[in-house]
Parts: structure tokens; C-alpha cells; sequence
């Protein structure tokens, strides 16, 4: 017991004195993830959109896919990626394993189909005689697509959290294709398992309740969207 | 008074099944049509077509004399007209950027916006509720947002889908009250599809009977409520007794009709040997407590047994046996004076000039 409470002492004196180094893998933390989830938004939302508001044959393949690809295991994808970016892989030439750059590619490629996923989802729950009225308002095709991603607004803001929230917090992909290296590419997920393993558990902590926080305001915001009513 | 809108051989198939079939129709500058019709008949699916909402398989659309073809022409079609659904389907905003909506898709500016839109917020009895958002709306407060947002953009056709079909009696005829306001000072021409045929028998000019994708009548609404051309309008618009018979003779005006083996006479047109159909409403249908002296000016009078009572709120229908089935309708004040019971025995009468005649085809 005396482990856990003097680790959490100590977290928060880390926290409370903004200990350098848990400040950087955090700023670090969110600079990967951000960008992951950056670029996950410009393809996933787009194609989700795309997907939601045309007809076309295999389209439920389509779909079953994208959601199959909500649930990619990130060792898997980290694996994959580690492959590819290999010095003899296909893209080895590239020569970014072990950098951020391959934890973004990484990572962009778990959020992806997260976000085109539920953003699919949110576009797909707007009342199908919605598009009607926005047509006969006058809209052309793409006005009423943007009025759409405006009446979508909070559920595809909720596709961005879910996006982010599981690239933060996934730990295989980043120690595989970022290998871990300090100041370089260690970011909370993987210096918690690191300081862990070296039972320096209040560091642990104090990066565990970094990504707790994390957790606890995408949720916040997720919890809000979905309890709000649509218009009649 | 000219077509502003013309239909020529429209028809949309979808899936397979004729959904709308309608050699030609038009529509008047400035009149109130109605399309009424049973849940399927087709009604939605003539709108959307007409409105090019959803394009007709076939067919040809003339907007004041001119094809209404494809791309830019449909978009400039469909900024000159609105639509209203049963769902008011307003956005997720508030009730001022609502009825601004249409306005800002033609890339109209503020202040001219502003005019507009707290006009017909005004004319809709929903200034107060400008800054609510939409979400918060009752049901016949956001019905109204979505009226004040179609005539917003001054459509110069207004298409109306079961407008006020989820909204509870006294909401309803408040919005129609006012609809009809509107309508009246903007002589909007206005196109509504509903299968409330008193809603529609109050709002138009002309009421078009739709089945099965067809029109099967369109006309004034007293020609279509008493003078249906088939035994379909003829029940839909209320014809409660709808009886076969055959013409065996004919005495100037008035026909001598076999129906079973009654004879019923009618006033009307037609030839000994042709078979009709009798159609005969259920306010038209008197009855009483047979005493053996009935005295009516009726031609028609009938002994037979109630069948059924069904009350209807303020009335009664009344089921009647007479050799061929009568329905009547009597008030609830009226059935306990006469003491009526299932299986009592009563006199029916109604009038020769009463029942409305039509001839069957092909006999």
C-alpha cells in the first residue's frame, strides 16, 4: 500500500512542479498524436462522408471493412509499419524507423479508420429526407454536403476525440516503429511501460494520470455530444 | 389563368414498381392544389418528381412554359420553389439562422436578410422564439419556423408533403388558420399532398385523387366530393353506402335501379340495361322508428335492421340492412331519442337527387 501512495506523492509533486522531462514526453505525446490524428481527419472524414452519401455496388463491403478497420490491434499495425519502413522493406528508402515520423505513420493509420468510421456513422444518423430539404432550400451539391458536415458537427467532433483518444493512448505501435528513445521518441505510453518495468512507479503514475486526464476529457466531450437532441 | 407548371407522360419507377404514372397535369398560377390519396397512392413521390427532387424515370417538366432539363436549369428550377415536409426538419441552430437558411444558399446579405426573416418570423407568430434554438421547438413551433423558412426565399411554387400530419388538433388547425392567411395575401401557387381530405377540401381549389401512382380524379373539391367518377374517390372522399345495381327503366329524370331486389330511384342519366354503381352519403341517409305510416318526401324508403353501431366521437355510423347494406350517420342525441339498438328494426330514406350515379364501364 505504502508503494502506491508514496508513488502518488510523488506524481504529484512531478505534476505540481512541471518536472522537465514528463512535460516534454507529454508535449511530445500530443505533438505525434495530433498529427496522427490531423492527417486521420483529412482522409477519414473525407472518404466517411463520401462513403455515407453515395450509393454504390459492394458498398456494404465498404463499410464492413471500415469498421473492421475501427478495431486494427496496433502491434499489428506496428508490425506492418516496422516491415515496410525496414532498411530492405518497401519503403526502407524512406529511412524514418525509429523517428516521430514513423509513430505519425503509425498512428495516423490506427485513427484513421476510427474517424472515417464514426464519422460514417454520424453522417448516416442525419435524417435521410434532411438532404431533401437542403435541396430544395436551393443547395447545390456541395452546399448541401457542407450543411450536412455542419449538421454533423458534434457527432464527427466526437469521430476527432475517439481518433485521438486511440492513438494517445496505444503503446505497441509507438514502441515498435519509435523504438522508445529518450528526448527523440518517448512519449507517455512508452515511458510509462518503461519506468514500470524499472519500478520507478512515480514517474508511472504520473504519466498515468497524464493520460487519464487525457481519457477523462475526450470522453467529457464525447458524453455531451451524444446526450444532446437533434432538432425536429 | 395559365400553367405554371406542366407534366407531361411523368412516370418514376423505382425498384421495379410504377410509383407515379401522370399522362399530364397542371398546376394554375396562384391556385391551392390538393393531392389527396391513401398512405402509398403515391402522393410523396408525385412531389419529388414534380419538384425535381427526385428526377422522373420519364416525362417532361415545363416550369412557366420552359423544360426544366438537367444540371444548372434544375438548380435555377428549385430556387424558385420550396418544400415543407411532415418533419420540419429544421437545422442545428437557432430559429433565426433557420429561416435565414434558404437565403443565405442564394448568397443573399445581412441586413436584407435580417428584413426578411423577422418578416416572416412575424407572419408565423414566432418573433419571440428568433434567438431559441431549434432543438428546444415544440413540435407545432418548429412547423412553423419550417413555413416562415419556405416563404423566406418568396418560392414561387410551395410544395407541401403532409404538412401538419404529426401535429396534435388544436396545433393544427392553428397553423392551417394561419397558413390559409398566407396563402391568401401572397397567392402562393401551392401544391400539398395530405390524406386528411378535410384539410384539403378547406385549402384548395382543386383536389387531385390519387391511387395506385394514378390520378383518378382532379377537380374542384364540391365535384370531386359529390360527384366521384369511380368507387374509389367515391369512398375515399366519404361515400359511406357504395351499392351495384342495373338501370331497368327510365322515367324522364329519374332512373328505376335494381339493386339486389330492391328497386331504388335515382336521378340521373342513363339506359335501361346498364349496370351502375349508387354512391350515397352517410348525412343524406335519414332514419326512423317504423310505425307503418311513414310519411317523407323521399322516393326512397327502406325497412331493414342495424347491423352495427360504431359511435365516431360526435356521431354514430350506422350499419343497416335493407336488402342491400346502408350506412347513416346520426348524432349522439339523435340515436338515444330514437332509442336505436343493434337489431332493432328502422325505416331508411334518402332522397332520388341524393345519390350520385356511375356508370360502369364496359356493360
Amino acid at each position: 500500500m505504502d508503494i502506491i501512495l508514496d508513488g502518488i506523492r510523488q506524481a504529484f509533486i512531478l505534476l505540481v512542479t512541471f518536472d522537465p522531462e514528463v512535460l516534454g514526453i507529454t508535449w511530445f505525446s500530443l505533438k505525434v498524436s495530433g498529427t496522427a490524428t490531423f492527417i486521420s481527419i483529412f482522409i477519414g472524414m473525407s472518404l466517411g462522408t463520401v462513403v455515407a452519401l453515395t450509393q454504390f455496388p459492394g458498398r456494404r463491403f465498404v463499410v464492413s471493412l471500415i469498421n473492421t478497420g475501427m478495431a486494427l490491434p496496433p502491434v499489428v499495425v506496428g508490425l506492418f509499419v516496422t516491415i515496410f519502413l525496414w532498411r530492405n522493406g518497401p519503403l526502407g528508402f524512406l529511412e524514418i524507423l525509429y523517428t516521430p515520423a514513423a509513430m505519425i505513420l503509425a498512428q495516423a493509420i490506427i485513427a484513421t479508420p476510427i474517424v472515417m468510421g464514426i464519422s460514417l456513422a454520424s453522417m448516416q444518423q442525419l435524417p435521410k429526407k434532411l438532404r431533401l430539404q437542403i435541396l430544395a432550400l436551393g443547395a447545390t451539391r456541395l452546399q448541401m454536403v457542407l450543411i450536412l458536415i455542419r449538421e454533423a458537427r458534434l457527432p464527427l467532433l466526437a469521430a476527432v476525440m475517439a481518433g485521438f483518444g486511440g492513438v494517445i493512448s496505444e503503446v505497441g505501435a509507438s514502441i515498435m516503429v519509435g523504438g522508445n528513445i529518450k528526448g527523440y521518441t518517448r512519449v507517455l505510453t512508452t515511458a510509462t511501460v518503461m519506468e514500470t518495468s524499472r519500478g520507478n512507479f512515480d514517474i508511472a503514475i504520473a504519466l498515468g494520470i497524464i493520460l487519464f486526464l487525457f481519457a477523462y476529457l475526450i470522453n467529457l466531450v464525447l458524453t455531451t455530444v451524444q446526450q444532446r437532441e437533434r432538432p425536429r | 389563368m395559365k400553367n405554371i407548371l406542366e407534366a407531361k407522360n411523368l412516370k418514376t419507377i423505382r425498384g421495379g414498381s410504377l410509383l407515379v404514372d401522370v399522362p399530364g397535369i397542371g398546376i394554375l398560377e396562384g391556385e391551392t392544389l390538393s393531392i389527396i390519396g391513401p398512405n402509398g397512392a403515391g402522393k410523396t413521390t408525385l412531389l419529388q418528381a414534380l419538384s425535381f427532387l427526385m428526377k422522373p424515370s420519364t416525362g417532361e417538366i415545363l416550369f412557366r412554359g420552359k423544360t426544366v432539363g438537367a444540371g444548372q436549369r434544375i438548380l435555377e428550377y428549385r430556387r424558385r420553389l420550396a418544400m415543407v415536409f411532415q418533419e420540419p426538419l429544421l437545422f442545428d441552430t437557432t430559429v433565426f439562422g433557420n429561416v435565414a437558411s434558404g437565403l443565405k444558399i442564394r448568397g443573399v446579405g445581412g441586413a436584407e436578410v435580417r428584413r426578411i426573416v423577422e418578416e416572416q418570423l412575424e407572419r408565423f407568430g414566432i418573433t419571440p422564439l428568433r434567438n431559441r434554438s431549434a432543438r428546444t421547438l415544440s413540435g407545432g413551433e418548429a412547423q412553423r419556423a419550417s413555413l416562415a423558412r419556405a416563404f423566406a426565399i418568396a418560392p414561387e411554387i410551395l410544395f407541401l408533403d403532409e404538412p401538419f400530419a404529426a401535429l396534435d388538433p388544436p396545433t393544427r388547425e392553428a397553423i392551417v388558420t394561419d397558413l390559409e392567411k398566407v396563402l391568401a395575401e401572397t397567392k402562393t401557387t401551392t401544391i400539398m399532398a395530405t390524406h386528411d381530405r378535410n384539410e384539403a377540401l378547406r385549402l384548395s381549389n382543386r383536389v387531385a385523387v390519387m391511387e395506385g401512382g394514378r390520378i383518378a380524379q382532379i377537380d374542384r373539391p364540391a365535384v370531386v366530393l359529390n360527384q366521384p367518377v369511380d368507387e374509389f374517390v367515391a369512398s375515399f372522399v366519404g361515400m359511406e353506402t357504395i351499392i351495384e345495381g342495373e338501370i331497368r327503366g327510365v322515367n324522364e329524370t329519374v332512373l328505376i335501379v335494381r339493386v339486389n331486389k330492391s328497386e331504388v330511384e335515382v336521378v340521373g342519366r342513363g339506359k335501361p340495361g346498364e349496370r351502375v354503381v349508387l354512391c350515397i352519403r352517410p348525412e343524406n341517409v335519414s332514419l326512423t322508428v317504423p310505425d307503418g305510416s311513414e310519411k317523407t318526401t323521399a322516393r326512397n324508403v327502406f325497412r331493414g335492421r342495424i347491423m352495427k353501431i360504431i359511435p365516431l366521437g360526435l356521431f354514430h355510423k350506422i350499419e343497416i340492412a335493407c336488402g342491400f347494406p346502408l350506412v347513416s350517420y346520426l348524432t349522439t342525441q339523435a340515436l338515444e331519442d330514437l332509442a336505436l339498438r343493434e337489431g332493432v328494426e328502422v325505416a331508411a330514406a334518402f332522397k332520388a337527387t341524393a345519390i350520385h350515379v356511375i356508370l360502369k364501364s364496359g356493360s
